[in-house]
């Protein structure tokens, strides 16, 4: 369907353009007078109300075509008393002895009739989707025709949708944000209407396993977030004492110290360190720096979990370390030189010059450097995954295991989602926490930042 | 007399002074040395793993096509060929590896060998189905704990029931290197199978071409985008509240975590919109959403740096505002939004986690060839390989880093050369 409706499409367009410029120039001819615009512009008025419908259709279609058949099979389909129907099982049994005749072999009756009804309604709903992209097609262009003038300002009008579209473009960006804010909302409404916010900020159990079936001798799962929080706090230090000093100390020798040539090479070197993927940190992680933290623990006597939050705090610190460094540099630089050279003329040295003088002019820039490293951090995920534990620990020990708010939403995800429970919920409340703690550091931060660029400026 | 006490004292503070300068300075250096050191083991710890990966293990075997127990004939069509009894002739072989073997000791020679080794007898049948009742020598893959055991990944010294090969295997292994029917050769699995439960059969071809469909769902939906949102932007755009809320829109949404948008994916895109699960159409529309961000920020800039009397200069000439941005200004700023989109895409390419929430993490042992088709990404099957017990997982996981970090290279590079190669200076 894809292929032949984009083949579709590109041929009504076409028509439609050669259609609406014979139009004009048939006018042209009959009438002898000028016309307002030239011949291309009224082809592209055709055009666009031809391709525009169509597009409309074709993603109504794509949306709402396998839903509305779902909904129909199930309305009509024959269930067996006394048997257990899980309506997306059942769908996707359907479907798969719809498409393969192979699979109907030991199936019940009522499967086959419904795989039957499933196939003929998809054939259904795909020549009506080839009719009514052909009829608004032409619909669409005859509506175009007959506004066709001499008089008719079609240069005008494409200019319009141009902009139109352009508005479109840009307004894509907020609708991302719009869908953020509302899945999670909607998600976590749904989450906290099953468990209590306050159990959920609050209390310090973190046991997200939920009976599966009724009866079973489970505990019932208990939702305090506290344990994680802690965690992803714990983990973050750790990586901030690693990359806060490593990446201000190395700002401040690559502006203040190093020659352009050090500079020149390793710039590039240190950004490769924020273009490797965190998949590869992660695994740096998990193989190479936990075992070595669990040797290290046992060395000074300590019992190191195999995943523990120093090992990913570590790595997750070294992936920090660009952030900052970039950062710092670009504020240190920003400082004027004429506080440099009124610091060097009162006989201060390079680096009371740059304790005294530099760095606290530059505090505000660098404290906004941190806090985005610390939303970095946060929001970081694929090493945490691999190398931090899953367990909710409460403790402050970084030799011990803890998870952190992305590990959870990851493993609340990756199995069965089942979106009545709280478990699978649980992963949009986290989200959103997140989302809001990283938004407002970010938020925080850029002002910081921009209020400290305007004060040099 | 006081003088020279003051004049002592003030050289030994600006000795003190000066060393400290110096300290300072070597602090800094020695903070910059410790992150290009860490780079470079991170670098090396990851290569010296997974070099190994590209060669596999195989093993010299004996095969009777004999067309008896094959019940095959010299013109049987290749459909019957597909149903001949190859794993009879596999069994004969295997119990020929060695002479006298007892019956359990032929039990321990089938976990030598890889479970793929049917497809491998029947492959080299169909390819040459003139070997029909002779007897052929035929290199076929090795069991993963051979092949880890022989790299040395695996150590022989631990004792026995902690080791995946006994010692009537080991010793066979020892008897199979003696007599030289074992090496190691190119592993051309790694880059022509997808994934597989079994190490030695796993590859990156399904999760590489997941990967390349991904990015091509990303750059048809982002690089449109962008184009347009930033000439809108930088063009049209009156000076407004709404344009502002635009603004801080983009640059905020550039700094929400990757994972955020996962949940965007399956929230809005799986359960509202309906789109297929797991498949590179829903985690490139993802993407596409995260990158847009970056993309449009570099558009942006390219934007501005065109000149305005190019712009003023067509429309003195007549030319519309449309004709005057899109056949002057945009075209002068391809160079570096293109640089941004490649910049963009190998961020896109690197991405786990968003993946992750939207599906794509499932056991796919096929190579997908569409969009709509479910499939994994490279970066998503490094985190299952990294996950999986099986040890001869990890030397794959490191040897598809490598394949990722060699791409990223590659797209830097070419962005740093379009933006040398076409970058004008007004």
């Amino acid at each position: 369907m894809f292929f032949w409706s984009i083949v579709l499409i590109l041929i009504g367009i076409y028509s439609s353009y050669i259609f609406g410029q014979s139009r004009i120039k048939k006018l042209v001819y009959s009438t002898n007078l000028k016309p307002k615009s030239q011949y291309n512009y009224h082809a592209q008025y055709v055009l666009s109300w031809c391709l525009l419908p169509a597009l409309i259709v074709y993603f109504s279609w794509a949306v709402f075509e396998e839903q509305i058949i779902q909904n129909l099979i199930l309305d009509s389909f024959e269930y067996v008393e006394g048997a257990a129907y899980d309506d997306g099982l059942l769908l996707a049994e359907i479907r798969n002895v719809a498409n393969n005749t192979d699979f109907s072999e030991g199936k019940s009756q009522e499967i086959i009739n419904a795989a039957s009804q499933y196939k003929s309604l998809k054939l259904t709903s795909e020549i009506s989707f080839y009719i009514s992209i052909i009829i608004i097609m032409v619909l669409g262009s005859l509506y175009a025709v007959r506004k066709i003038n001499i008089q008719f300002n079609a240069q005008d009008t494409i200019e319009k949708y141009i902009k139109y579209i352009l508005i479109f473009c840009s307004s894509i960006a907020v609708l991302t944000t719009i869908g953020i804010i509302f899945s999670l909302i909607f998600e976590s409404f749904r989450f906290f209407s099953q468990v209590s916010i306050f159990e959920f900020l609050f209390s310090t159990e973190w046991y997200p396993f939920i009976p599966i079936r009724e009866g079973q001798a489970a505990a019932e799962g208990s939702f305090g977030a506290v344990p994680i929080f802690a965690g992803t706090f714990l983990i973050m230090i750790v990586a901030m004492c690693v990359a806060a000093p490593i990446g201000l100390l190395t700002a401040i020798y690559l502006s203040e110290y190093a020659s352009q040539k050090v500079r020149k090479t390793v710039k590039p070197l240190l950004e490769i360190l924020a273009g490797i993927p965190t998949i590869v940190y992660g695994f740096f992680a998990f193989v190479t720096v936990a075992p070595f933290v669990k040797s290290f623990g046992q060395s000074i006597g300590i019992d190191a979990s195999p995943t523990s939050a120093l090992a990913a705090g570590l790595v997750m610190g070294v992936m920090i370390i660009p952030f900052i460094s970039s950062l710092s540099d670009d504020v240190i630089n920003s400082v004027p030189q004429s506080l440099r050279e009124g610091s060097l003329g009162i006989g201060a040295n390079k680096a009371e010059t740059i304790k005294k003088v530099i760095l606290p002019a530059a505090l505000p820039g660098i404290v906004g450097a941190f806090l985005l490293a610390i939303s970095r951090a946060i929001g970081e995920t694929m090493i945490v995954v691999v190398a931090a534990g899953t367990a909710a620990n409460l403790t402050a020990n970084p030799f011990e295991n803890v998870t952190t708010v992305t590990v959870q939403i990851v493993v609340a995800l990756i199995g069965d989602q089942e979106f009545d429970n709280p478990r699978t919920l649980s992963a949009f409340a986290l989200g959103l926490v997140l989302f809001v703690i990283t938004l407002s550091l970010n938020v925080l931060a850029l002002r910081i930042v921009k209020k400290y660029r305007e004060r040099y400026e | 007399m006081n003088n020279t006490v003051t004049q002592e004292r003030i050289i030994a503070l600006r000795k003190k002074r000066s060393a400290q300068d110096l300290r300072f300075k070597y602090y800094g250096f020695i903070a910059m040395c410790l992150a290009l050191a860490v780079l470079v083991f991170l670098l090396y710890s990851i290569f010296s793993r997974g070099f190994t990966a590209f060669q596999k293990t195989t093993i010299l075997l004996e095969i009777n096509y004999d067309q008896e127990v094959l019940k095959l004939t010299p013109d049987s069509t290749e459909k019957e060929i597909e149903k001949g009894k190859f794993f009879k002739v596999k069994k004969n072989a295997l119990n020929n590896v060695f002479e006298n073997l007892s019956k359990s000791d032929a039990k321990f020679i089938k976990k030598l060998f890889s479970t793929n080794i049917d497809n491998e007898i029947k492959n080299y049948f169909l390819n040459n189905p003139s070997v029909l009742n002779t007897k052929q020598k035929l290199w076929v893959t090795a069991h993963s704990n051979v092949d880890q055991m022989l790299k040395g990944n695996a150590s022989r010294d631990v004792p026995e029931d902690r080791r995946k090969l006994n010692d009537i295997q080991l010793s066979f292994i020892d008897q199979l290197v003696q007599e030289n029917r074992i090496q190691k050769e190119f592993n051309n699995f790694f880059f022509t199978r997808a994934d597989s439960r079994h190490p030695e059969i796993a590859g990156i071809a399904g999760s590489f071409m997941g990967s390349l469909l991904t990015l091509f769902v990303v750059f048809i939906l982002s690089f449109p985008i962008a184009i347009g949102a930033s000439v809108y932007l930088e063009e049209f755009a009156p000076k407004n509240k709404l344009t502002e809320l635009i603004e801080v829109n983009i640059s905020n949404l550039a700094a929400v975590p990757s994972i955020v948008f996962g949940l965007l994916g399956l929230g809005v895109l799986l359960n509202v919109f309906g789109f297929p699960r797991s498949t590179p159409l829903v985690g490139g529309t993802v993407l596409a959403l995260m990158t847009l961000p970056t993309i449009i920020i570099a558009c942006r800039a390219s934007l501005k740096a065109v000149p305005p009397s190019i712009k003023e200069g067509a429309l003195a000439i007549g030319a519309t505002k449309s004709q005057a941005v899109f056949h002057h200004v945009v075209p002068l700023a391809l160079p570096g939004t293109l640089t941004g989109t490649i910049i963009g895409l190998a961020q896109a390419l690197g991405e786990t986690a968003p993946l992750i929430m939207i599906g794509m993490v499932a056991f796919i042992p096929n190579i997908p060839t569409g969009i709509t088709e479910p499939s994994a990404s490279l970066p998503v099957q490094i985190f299952l390989w990294v996950e999986s017990a099986e040890r001869g997982f990890q030397e794959k996981s490191a040897a598809a880093i490598m394949i990722i970090l060699l791409f990223l290279f590659m797209m830097n590079a070419l962005a740093v050369y379009l933006r040398n190669r076409f970058e004008k200076k007004w």
